[in-house]
C-alpha cells in the first residue's frame, strides 16, 4: 500500500509539465471531432497559418501578422507592440497546456484575423501545426 | 518500508518549508513596500487581471481609472469591440475581474497618484483612456513626437512600461524613467 502511494508520488513529481500539455490541446482535438473535423492535418494547418484575409479595415491579416511565419521566434502584437513568446510547441513548453486558454485565443484570433470564428476542423488543423513545430 | 515512509515525509515538510518561507518573504516585502507604496499606484495584485488583461498589454494597475471608466471597459459587449480587438471574455471570468478592478479603483485608493487622477477627472466624466486622464497628460506634456509616436520602441502613450521601468510595480515616478532610444529622464 505504502509502497504503491509513495511510487505514484514519485512518478507525479516526475512527470514533465509538456505530457499535460499536449494532452490539454489531444483533448480539444477529441472534442472538435465530436463537432465534425476529420483527421488533422499539420500542412494544411501551416498554409492556413500564413493566409491572408483582408480585413473591413483595409489591411491584410494572417496569424503571422502577430506570431510571425517562424514560430521559433517571438512574436510582436501589432498594435501594442507587445512581445509574444514563441509559439513552437518544441522550444516553449509553456504552451498549450490549458483548454481554456487555447479555445479562448483561437475564438478571439480567428474573429480577428479571419472575420470570423474558425470550423472545428480549422482548429484542429492549427494544433497539429502548432504542436508539431 | 520504512525508507519509503521516510521519502514521503521528506517530500511533504520539504513543501511546507517551501511555502512557509515564501509567505514569511511576502509579508516582510509588504512591510517595506508600506513605506513608500502610498506614493504611488497600487500595483497589480490579481493572477487573473494579469493574465487576462496583461496579454496584449501591461496590465494598467485598476488605480489608474475611476470606476465609471472601468465600469464602461469592463462590459461584455465592449470588450467584443476593445479598441478594435476581440477581448471577450467568460461571464464567471469577467465577473471575478470586475470584482478585483471597481474594488480598487482611483476613487477607492488612498495611493497619491490615484488621488491626483481622481482629483483630475471632473464629475461625470469617464474616460476610456488612461492617456486621456487630464493628470495624466499633463504629466506627459513635454514629451516630442519622436519619444513617442515616432519611436519605435514605444509607438504609442499607452505603452507605459516602454518608459516607466517600474510600472510593473506601480511605480511611475519620474526617476524611474528611461526612454529608449533618448535615455533616462532628468529634469
Ligand atoms: C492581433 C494579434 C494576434 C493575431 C493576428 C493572432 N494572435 Fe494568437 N495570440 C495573440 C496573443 C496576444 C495571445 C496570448 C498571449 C500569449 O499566449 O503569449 C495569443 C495566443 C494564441 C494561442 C494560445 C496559445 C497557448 O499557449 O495556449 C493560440 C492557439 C493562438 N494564439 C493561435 C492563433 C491563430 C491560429 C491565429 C490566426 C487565425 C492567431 N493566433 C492570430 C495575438 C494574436
Ligand atoms: C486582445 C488584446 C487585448 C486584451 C486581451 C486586452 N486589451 Fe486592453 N487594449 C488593447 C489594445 C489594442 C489597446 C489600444 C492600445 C493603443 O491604442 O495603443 C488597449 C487599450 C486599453 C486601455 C487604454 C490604454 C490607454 O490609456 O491608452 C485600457 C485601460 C485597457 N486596454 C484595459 C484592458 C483591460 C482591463 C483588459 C482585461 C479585461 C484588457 N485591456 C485586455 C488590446 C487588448
Ligand atoms: C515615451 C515614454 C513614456 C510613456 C510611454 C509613458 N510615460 Fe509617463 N512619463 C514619462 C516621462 C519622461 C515623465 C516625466 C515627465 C516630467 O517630469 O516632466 C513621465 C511622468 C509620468 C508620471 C508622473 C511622475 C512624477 O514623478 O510626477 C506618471 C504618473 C506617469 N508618467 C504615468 C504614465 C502612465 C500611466 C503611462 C501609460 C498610460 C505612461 N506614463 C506612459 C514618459 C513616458
Amino acid at each position: 500500500m505504502l509502497r504503491k502511494i509513495a511510487s505514484t508520488l514519485i512518478i507525479f513529481f516526475l512527470i514533465p509539465q509538456w505530457v499535460y500539455a499536449e494532452s490539454a490541446a489531444k483533448e480539444l482535438q477529441s472534442l472538435y471531432a465530436t463537432q465534425g473535423a476529420d483527421a488533422y492535418s499539420a500542412k494544411t494547418g501551416g498554409s492556413k497559418w500564413k493566409r491572408e484575409v483582408a480585413s473591413k479595415n483595409g489591411d491584410n491579416r494572417s496569424c503571422s501578422t502577430c506570431h510571425t511565419a517562424d514560430l521559433r521566434q517571438s512574436g510582436k502584437h501589432i498594435k501594442t507592440k507587445k512581445v509574444i513568446q514563441p509559439m513552437a510547441f518544441s522550444v516553449n513548453k509553456d504552451r498549450y497546456t490549458k483548454t481554456k486558454k487555447i479555445e479562448k485565443w483561437l475564438k478571439r484570433n480567428c474573429k480577428w484575423t479571419w472575420g470570423r470564428e474558425c470550423t472545428a476542423q480549422e482548429k484542429g488543423d492549427f494544433l497539429e501545426y502548432l504542436l508539431a513545430q | 518500508m520504512k525508507r519509503q515512509l521516510i521519502l514521503i515525509s521528506v517530500l511533504v515538510s520539504a513543501s511546507v518549508v517551501t511555502s512557509v518561507s515564501a509567505s514569511e518573504e511576502e509579508s516582510f516585502g509588504k512591510w517595506v513596500m508600506s513605506i513608500s507604496r502610498t506614493k504611488e499606484v497600487k500595483a497589480v495584485n490579481n493572477e487573473l487581471y494579469a493574465e487576462e488583461c496583461g496579454a496584449c498589454h501591461y496590465a494598467y494597475p485598476p488605480g489608474l481609472l475611476p470606476i465609471q471608466s472601468w465600469e464602461k471597459l469592463l462590459d461584455a459587449k465592449a470588450l467584443e469591440d476593445h479598441f478594435g480587438e476581440n477581448a471577450e471574455l467568460d461571464e464567471a471570468d469577467l465577473a471575478s475581474l470586475q470584482k478585483y478592478v471597481y474594488a480598487n479603483s482611483a476613487e477607492k485608493s488612498y495611493y497619491k497618484r490615484a488621488r491626483k487622477i481622481t482629483r483630475s477627472i471632473s464629475e461625470g466624466e469617464a474616460p476610456l483612456r488612461i492617456t486621456e486622464v487630464k493628470y495624466i497628460k499633463r504629466k506627459h506634456h513635454e514629451l516630442t513626437e519622436e519619444m513617442v509616436k515616432g519611436n519605435k520602441d514605444v509607438s504609442s502613450l499607452s505603452n507605459c512600461n516602454a518608459c516607466h521601468t517600474q510600472a510593473e510595480k506601480g511605480i511611475f515616478d519620474d526617476d524611474t524613467v528611461n526612454i529608449p532610444n533618448f535615455g533616462e529622464w532628468d529634469d
